[in-house]
C-alpha cells in the first residue's frame, strides 16, 4: 500500500513540475502564426501540385497573408482566388487564366517517320539518344511524357499521335511544361471563351529544311510579322513565336501563314465576308 | 589468363572480317567533317566558303583546354559550311569540301622513313600531338594530349594499351596490329617518353592470338613493353576494367585512371601518334570495320574522316535488303544510325548492318528478381534497382546507389531474360542525376 502511495506522489510530483516548466516554455517560445494561414489552407484545394511555386498549398497560403499581389492558384482559378481575397479582406486581381498548349501539329500525316524507334517508351530517353522518327529534330515524340506527368488527367494522346490538352481539366500547373524534353508545351493565356492563337511549331531549322521535314512546320518567312497590327509576332531562328500578352486574336496571320502553322483555337468557323463583296 | 574480378558477359564474338586486310577506300566526291568530334568544345572554324584546301590542312582550331583540331582529310574546295544532321539526326556544324585530287600538306612525309630513335623531349610529343588534333580512336575520342598531362601531384607509373577489342563484330583494332605492328610499337614508345614511364602494357583478348604472337615477337627487342594475353570477357576495353585486370588496382569512383598511376591509350591511338611524329600526318584517316552477317564484304577499310557511312557500306557490297538497323560502333555500345549518310568521324570503330530478326527488340516483361544483371554488372550496380528508381524518378536514392559510375556497358540489358531496357532508363537516371551533382556543386 505504502509502495503505491509513494510513487502516485512521487509521479505526481513530478508531472506537476514537468507540466509548469512545459507551461512557461511553450509560453516564451511561442510561435505567433497568423489563423488566417489555416482558414486560407482549408480553401484551397489541397492537391499540393506547387504548380503556384510554393511548396504545397500551405506554402502558399503563408505567401498570401504576406502578400496577395500577382497571386493565382491555378487549379483553383479565380473562385477559390475570390475566397481567398475574402478571408484576406481584399480585392482580387483579376489574373488571366493559363492552359497548356502543345506546340506541335507534327502528326503521321503531315510528319513523315524516316525510321523507327524500339527502345523503352519515354520522351526522355528517346530524346537523349536521338533526334526522332522524323526529319524534324524538334517535334514531338509522342512517347507520352506529358500525360504521365499531368496530375489532373487533362493530357491524353489524340489518334494522331499527339498529345491533345483538355482545356476543362488543365489547370496550368506546369508539369507537362516541365516533362517535354523538346520544350514543345507551353503555359498560354486561355483566352476569351478559350479563343486563342499560337503557333504550332517550334523548328528552328531553316525553311528548306523544315519543309521537307513537315507540310505544317513553322519555315520563318516572316509574313506573319509583317501582318500583325499589334507587333505581338517575332521570327528568331526561322520560328514564329506571338507574344500572347500583345494578340489581340484578330486572326490576320492565321489566314497569311502558308504552311498553316499557326493555329487558331475554339474561333467560329470564318463568315465569307471577302468573297460576297 | 587475367582478366578483370567484378561482372562481365560472353557474347558471341562474331568476327566476320577478321584476318582480313586493310583495303584502302577510294576517295568520296565530297566529305563532310564535323567540328565535334570529340568530348569537349566544339572546334571553331577557320576556313571559310570557297577556300581551297589540302589533306591535313586545319579547318576548325581546338577551343580550349578539352578540345581537339579538325584538319581536312581531303584536298579540292570548301563548299559550304552549314548544319547538318548527324547518324543519331540532330543537326551539327560540319564543313563540307568537294574533293579535288589528293594532294597533302608540304610537310606531310607519305613515305616516312621508318626512325626507331627520337630526340624528342616529352611537352615536343605532347604538342604535336595536340596540334594534329589526336583523340581516343576506341569511340571515346577524349583528346590524347589531356590524358597525358597528368594533373599536379599525380605521378603516371603504367602506360596500359587497350588493344582487347571485346566488342564483337569489331576487328579494326586486330587488323591494324596485324599489319603495322611495327608501327604502333614505335607509337607505344613515343607515348611512353610522353607520359614519362618506363613501362607499358599491351592488353589483347585471347581470340586474337596471331596478333599476340606477332607483337611478342617484336616486342622481345623492346625494353618496358609487354604484351598480355587475357581472357575474353566483356567489357574488357573499358578503361578501368582494363586496369583492374592487368595490374589489379581499382579505379575509385568517379576518379580518373591516374588516381593508380595508370595512363589508359587505344591501339590506334597510338598508330596516329606515329603517323603523327613519323610523318607529320594529322588526324584524318582511320580504319573502319564495315561488317553484318548479310553484308556480301565484311572487312577493314581505311578510310578518311568525313567520308559518308553510305558510300563505306556501298564499298562493302551494299546494304543487304534484310537489314533492320545500321549501327555505328559495334552491337553492345553503339548506336543505330538514324541517317546513314552521317560522316565518319574520328571515334567510329565500326559500322553493323544488323538484320531484321536479329536487330528487333523483345517486348519487355516484368522483372522476376533473378538478379542476373546484379552478377554480370561490371561496377558491382543493381541494374534493376536502379532502372526502378529512375522510372519512379527518386533521383536522390539512385544517386546513393551510384547510378553516375555506371559505363554504359549494356551488359545488364544483354542478360535480362525479361528482355528489360535496363541499360536505356540507367543512361538516362545517369545523365539526370549527375547534372543535379554538378548544379549542387556549382551552388557550393
Amino acid at each position: 500500500m505504502n509502495i503505491i502511495l509513494i510513487s502516485v506522489i512521487v509521479l505526481g510530483v513530478v508531472g506537476i513540475f514537468s507540466a509548469t516548466i512545459l507551461y512557461f516554455a511553450a509560453q516564451k517560445f511561442k510561435v505567433e502564426e497568423d489563423a488566417r494561414i489555416d482558414e486560407i489552407e482549408a480553401v484551397l484545394p489541397g492537391a499540393n501540385c506547387g504548380g503556384c511555386g510554393y511548396p504545397g498549398c500551405r506554402g502558399f497560403a503563408d505567401a498570401c497573408v504576406r502578400s496577395l499581389e500577382g497571386k493565382l492558384c491555378p487549379v483553383g482559378g479565380s473562385a477559390v482566388m475570390n475566397k481567398v481575397a475574402a478571408i484576406l479582406g481584399a480585392e482580387v486581381s483579376a489574373a488571366d487564366p493559363m492552359v497548356a498548349v502543345v506546340r506541335c501539329q507534327g502528326s503521321c500525316e503531315h510528319r513523315a517517320k524516316t525510321n523507327r524507334y524500339d527502345g523503352a517508351k519515354s520522351c526522355a530517353i528517346a530524346s537523349a539518344l536521338y533526334a526522332g522518327e522524323t526529319g524534324c529534330s524538334f517535334g514531338c515524340f509522342g512517347l507520352g511524357d506529358c500525360v504521365g506527368a499531368c496530375q489532373f488527367g487533362a493530357i491524353a494522346m489524340g489518334a494522331d499521335g499527339l498529345p491533345v490538352v483538355d482545356d476543362d481539366k488543365c489547370t496550368a500547373c506546369g508539369a507537362c511544361v516541365k516533362a517535354c524534353p523538346k520544350n514543345i508545351i507551353e503555359l498560354r493565356k486561355k483566352g476569351p471563351k478559350s479563343r486563342r492563337i499560337y503557333v504550332g511549331c517550334v523548328n528552328k531549322d531553316k525553311g528548306v529544311v523544315t519543309r521537307k521535314a513537315c507540310s505544317v512546320g513553322c519555315i520563318g518567312c516572316m509574313k506573319c510579322q509583317k501582318e500583325c497590327p499589334f507587333e505581338a509576332i517575332t521570327v528568331e531562328n526561322n520560328c514564329a513565336y506571338i507574344d500572347f500578352t500583345k494578340c489581340r486574336l484578330c486572326r490576320k496571320c492565321v489566314a497569311v501563314c502558308p504552311t498553316h502553322a499557326i493555329v487558331e483555337k475554339n474561333f467560329p468557323p470564318k463568315k465569307e465576308v471577302s468573297e460576297q463583296v | 589468363m587475367r582478366t578483370f574480378k567484378i561482372g562481365g558477359i560472353h557474347p558471341n564474338d562474331a568476327k566476320l572480317s577478321a584476318g582480313v586486310a586493310i583495303e584502302v577506300m577510294p576517295l568520296p566526291l565530297q566529305v563532310s567533317i564535323p567540328v565535334a568530334q570529340h568530348i569537349g568544345a566544339p572546334a571553331t572554324v577557320v576556313v571559310a566558303k570557297g577556300d581551297k584546301v589540302k589533306a591535313g590542312t586545319l579547318i576548325a582550331q581546338a577551343t580550349g583546354f578539352v578540345s581537339a583540331n579538325v584538319h581536312s582529310s581531303v584536298s579540292g574546295t570548301v563548299a559550304k559550311i552549314d548544319n547538318e544532321p548527324d547518324a543519331s539526326g540532330n543537326r551539327r556544324q560540319v564543313v563540307v569540301i568537294d574533293v579535288e585530287g589528293d594532294e597533302w600538306e608540304e610537310n606531310v612525309d607519305l613515305k616516312g622513313d621508318f626512325k626507331r630513335t627520337f630526340n624528342l623531349s616529352s611537352e615536343e610529343i605532347i604538342a604535336k600531338i595536340k596540334d594534329a588534333g589526336i583523340v581516343g580512336m576506341g569511340g571515346a575520342t577524349f583528346p590524347t594530349h589531356v590524358k597525358l598531362m597528368p594533373p599536379p601531384g599525380k605521378v603516371a607509373e603504367v602506360l596500359i594499351i587497350n588493344a582487347v577489342e571485346c566488342e564483337p563484330y569489331l576487328t579494326s583494332d586486330h587488323a591494324l596490329m596485324l599489319e603495322h605492328a611495327d608501327e604502333v610499337l614505335i607509337g607505344v614508345q613515343l607515348l611512353m617518353r610522353a607520359a614519362k614511364v618506363n613501362r607499358a602494357m599491351i592488353g589483347i583478348e585471347n581470340n586474337k592470338k596471331d596478333a599476340i604472337k606477332l607483337l611478342q615477337e617484336k616486342a622481345s627487342k623492346l625494353i618496358g613493353i609487354e604484351i598480355c594475353p587475357l581472357r575474353m570477357k566483356y567489357p574488357q576495353g573499358s578503361e578501368k576494367q582494363l586496369i583492374d585486370a592487368l595490374i589489379g588496382r581499382q579505379v575509385p569512383s568517379g576518379a580518373l585512371p591516374i588516381e593508380v598511376g595508370a595512363i589508359v591509350q587505344n591501339v590506334g591511338t597510338a598508330y596516329a601518334v606515329y603517323e603523327t611524329i613519323v610523318k607529320n600526318k594529322p588526324l584524318v584517316e582511320r580504319i573502319v570495320t564495315v561488317t553484318g552477317q548479310s553484308l556480301a564484304q565484311p572487312k577493314n577499310v581505311l578510310v578518311r574522316i568525313g567520308t559518308p557511312m553510305s558510300a563505306l557500306i556501298a564499298f562493302a557490297g551494299g546494304m543487304p535488303e534484310n537489314t533492320g538497323k545500321v549501327i555505328a560502333g559495334g552491337p553492345m555500345m553503339g548506336r543505330a544510325v538514324v541517317n546513314v549518310d552521317a560522316p565518319i568521324q574520328k571515334g567510329s570503330s565500326g559500322i553493323l548492318l544488323m538484320p531484321e530478326a536479329l536487330s528487333e527488340r523483345v517486348e519487355m516483361d516484368n522483372c522476376i528478381r533473378c538478379g542476373k544483371c546484379v552478377s554480370v554488372c561490371c561496377m558491382g550496380l543493381q541494374p534493376y534497382l536502379l532502372m526502378n528508381l529512375v522510372e519512379k524518378k527518386m533521383w536522390q536514392e539512385a544517386e546513393q546507389e551510384a547510378v553516375y559510375d555506371c559505363l554504359e556497358c549494356g551488359s545488364c540489358s544483354f542478360t535480362c531474360p525479361a528482355h528489360r531496357p535496363l541499360l536505356d532508363y540507367i543512361r538516362y537516371g545517369k545523365s539526370t542525376v549527375m547534372r543535379i551533382m554538378r548544379e549542387r556543386s556549382a551552388k557550393k
